[in-house]
């Protein structure tokens, strides 16, 4: 799926790469009027300036973070498909050209920490925006009979508390945790679908983006579990269930353990940043096809190529969306799974059997408790 | 060979070599979910799910490699 064209991406560019005479200057301007219908809409070079940017560059600076927002507009005293709003100026940073040293209103530290929101940083203020309007809107009217807007919000939310907090996390601690997830699972579909919008960037495709996600779950998890086993019971896990007579394995379990912690953030972030970088990076690269080769006959085969891409990108956004909540869920319910283990005799049925696992099963990998506490 | 040339060597072998594994990786879920519904078609919405979302995780990890041989292929 993904991966396969963003192999084909990959070596499209590494392709490009090596010519570098081949996007032509008039790359700069046919770019803008061909993609206009497309996937994209990406406005590439500005107007003032004609860099002779290899395709690759031209790639990575439609997928990467920076200063400027390109729009369609007024600007120069005519129309511009890319008329560009600096970040810097608009929140009064200013660079210095000779030290690189950046000093504004944002800039705190002594230059150290630099606040100006990048584009990144704005298209999550407009998923925000967006995300809470929608739900405001949706909740205006309440009743117990819901309808219109508030109906749609409802079912969204009750697929996300039956489907991934119920199932992951079991009946009775699933409310404390849905608002997280239900936030988490929608301002990143939200973050995803943006990025598809032409003009707009998906905020979900910088890594320190995803990294703040991971972070949330991260903390969330351990947070649940210290709070549900105490931190005694917590550090007693993190030996990884082997037992004090063999107290000398100890000092190899507990750092391997330790850094196993972090790994799920990690392949957290990473899967959802990549995903995201893989479909951009593989339009990007199919129309860009069309320059490198010279000849707009290509088009015929690259645009329908890169509809199609794009269709599996809108399908690979909900996805993407749904695995982050969904594996949150999972690691803040295995966190949980303690919780139950003194009174058996209700919560024999409460805790959720996530495919297959026991509902009393230990959170060591690979070891199966037996049933025999069933049949007290 | 310079540096430069390893490191699209390497990218372009690693892209190539990561999209075998989850070629193979994925194929084989599929394969195991068509057989599983056409035994019980009853379970095919349940088994549709879990397809796509093991198919997910298996994509995670193939994109990891691709980022690593993205980095490689686009640092100047």
């Amino acid at each position: 799926m993904t991966s396969t064209l963003a192999t084909l991406a990959l070596v499209l560019s590494l392709g490009q790469n090596a010519e570098q005479a081949a996007p032509p200057a008039e790359a700069g301007r046919g770019e803008a009027r061909a993609e206009r219908e497309e996937a994209g809409g990406h406005g590439s070079e500005s107007a003032a300036e004609r860099r002779e940017d290899s395709l690759g560059d031209v790639m990575m600076h439609h997928v990467s973070d920076g200063y400027a927002i390109e729009y369609p507009g007024i600007c120069n005293g005519h129309f511009a498909w890319n008329c560009e709003l600096d970040l810097r100026e608009a929140f009064g940073t200013h660079v210095d050209e000779a030290t690189g040293k950046a000093t504004g209103p944002l800039v705190l530290l002594g230059g150290k920490v630099d606040l100006t929101p990048t584009k990144h940083v704005v298209m999550m203020w407009i998923a925000a925006a967006l995300l809470l309007t929608v739900a405001l809107v949706g909740v205006r009217r309440r009743s117990l009979v819901p309808r219109g807007l508030y109906n749609f919000v409802e079912v969204l939310v009750a697929f996300v508390r039956n489907e991934i907090a119920v199932k992951n996390i079991g009946e009775e601690d699933a409310d404390r945790f849905t608002p997280y997830l239900v936030t988490a699972f929608f301002f990143i579909l939200f973050m995803n679908l943006f990025g598809l919008v032409p003009f707009a960037a998906t905020a979900t495709a910088n890594l320190s983006v995803t990294v703040a996600l991971a972070v949330f779950t991260f903390v969330i998890t351990q947070w649940t579990a210290i709070r549900s086993m105490g931190v005694g019971g917590y550090l007693a896990h993190l030996t990884g269930g082997v037992p004090k007579s063999l107290w000398w394995l100890w000092p190899i379990m507990i750092p391997v353990e330790f850094l196993g912690l972090f790994t799920k953030p990690f392949a957290l972030t990473i899967r959802l940043f990549a995903n995201m970088v893989a479909g951009h990076f593989v339009i990007l690269a199919l129309l860009g096809l069309i320059f490198a080769l010279g000849t707009a006959w290509i088009a015929i085969a690259s645009v329908p190529m890169a509809l199609g891409i794009f269709l599996l990108e809108i399908f690979v956004a909900l996805v993407q969306a749904y695995i982050f909540a969904m594996l949150s869920a999972l690691f803040i319910g295995s966190g949980l799974v303690h919780h139950g283990h003194d009174d058996e005799s209700g919560h024999g049925g409460g805790h959720a059997a996530a495919g297959g696992r026991s509902p009393n099963g230990s959170h060591v990998a690979g070891v199966v408790p037996d049933m025999g506490s069933r049949a007290r | 060979m310079g540096p430069n040339a390893l490191a699209f060597l390497g990218a372009g072998l690693g892209a190539g070599l990561a999209v075998i594994g989850a070629g193979i990786g994925i194929g084989r879920l599929a394969g195991a979910a068509m057989e599983g519904s056409a035994r019980q078609p009853t379970a095919l919405g349940d088994i549709r799910t879990s397809m796509i979302i093991a198919a997910a995780l298996i994509e995670g990890a193939t994109l990891f490699a691709i980022v690593v041989c993205l980095l490689l292929a686009l640092k100047p």
